[in-house]
């Protein structure tokens, strides 16, 4: 997602704490967290593993951890530590909407409704 | 989306999603009191919880997604990690199976997630009225109580319209919570 000014496109991670063991993932990816895949030249794809070529594949357009999961067909566990790898190495983006005290701030809900509105 | 099990939920997903409702599971490891030997561990039971969900682009970089867990509503760790982040919270009814829905209602209360009360008509029936359906679950005057058709993309639409409006007014009214 972009900022509220439109403007930018950096990654928005949710900081996680490190607990230790390789299990933790190293961001808190929610359900909802947006990933997209950074293009890659031809010859780097042939040093994926066969589930991160699956998600690089999914992710040319932005999809939700949980959508991962399911066209995956891997537990939301699984499928998170393999996004947050990813992320790790730079072969996805993810994208947090704007959060004020962990709710969606005013700006995001007034495009929604007018979203919803259009449909 | 919550309520009691086969009260329309993955219908009223599937009448706005841009995609076949998909579902996510999630593993709960629930190790039981007592020692808990790394190898073999008797008491230690996992669980399977699903997550359905739908997806809806609102604008180019802007997409709703909407998220119920199917059947009873035993395991509420999922919603947990939803609640953070979420807009609000439909919690549909059949009026004649009121109860089914209590564990929901408690659920967001606790969460201070603003949520409203949508009343699935069966066959475009209401039985009870919106002042019943509300004094029936003690909600506060400001939780909205409306009718909807789980079947029907414009009902499920106005539902989601009336939802955000709410979440909005809230904001207004009360700041962060509710
Ligand atoms: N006649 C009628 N049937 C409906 C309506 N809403 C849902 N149904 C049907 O009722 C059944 C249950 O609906 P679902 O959408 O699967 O209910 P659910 O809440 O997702 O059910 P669980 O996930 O099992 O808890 C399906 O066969 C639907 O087609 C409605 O408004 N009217
Ligand atoms: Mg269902």
């Amino acid at each position: 997602m972009r900022d509220r000014d439109g403007t930018e496109d950096e990654p928005l991670f949710r900081p996680y704490a490190v607990t230790g063991g390789r299990a933790e993932p190293r961001y808190h990816l929610a359900m909802e967290t947006l990933v997209s895949s950074v293009a890659l030249k031809s010859n780097d794809y042939s040093l994926l593993g066969p589930e991160q070529e699956s998600i690089m594949m999914l992710c040319r357009t932005v999809r939700s951890v949980a959508e991962i999961s399911a066209l995956l067909r891997v537990p939301l566990g699984v499928a998170r530590v393999l996004i947050a790898d990813m992320a790790d190495e730079g072969l996805v983006r993810l994208h947090m909407p704007q959060l004020n005290q962990g709710q969606p701030d005013l700006n995001l809900l007034e495009r929604v409704l007018s979203g919803l509105r259009r449909l | 989306m919550a309520g009691g099990f086969g009260v329309g939920k993955t219908t009223f997903v599937g009448a706005v999603s841009e995609i076949l409702p998909l579902t996510t599971e999630a593993v709960m490891t629930d190790a039981s009191a007592g020692i808990d030997d790394l190898g073999l561990t008797p008491n230690k039971t996992t669980t399977t919880v699903a997550m359905d969900f739908g997806r809806l682009s609102l604008d180019q970089d802007l997409i709703l997604y909407l998220f119920g867990t199917p059947g009873q509503h035993r395991f509420w760790f999922m919603w947990d990690d939803l609640v953070r982040g979420a807009i609000g919270a439909v919690v549909l009814v059949d009026s004649r199976r009121l109860a089914d829905c209590f564990p929901a209602i408690d659920y967001f209360e606790e969460a201070q997630l603003p949520f409203l009360v949508a009343m699935n008509g069966w066959e475009g029936q209401f039985l009870h009225s919106e002042d019943e359906v509300r004094e029936a679950l003690s909600l506060p005057p400001h939780v909205p109580v409306v009718r909807t058709d789980a079947r029907s993309r414009d009902a499920v639409k106005s539902t989601l319209i009336s939802l955000v409006e709410y979440v909005l007014t809230v904001r207004a009214a009360y700041g962060r919570t509710y």
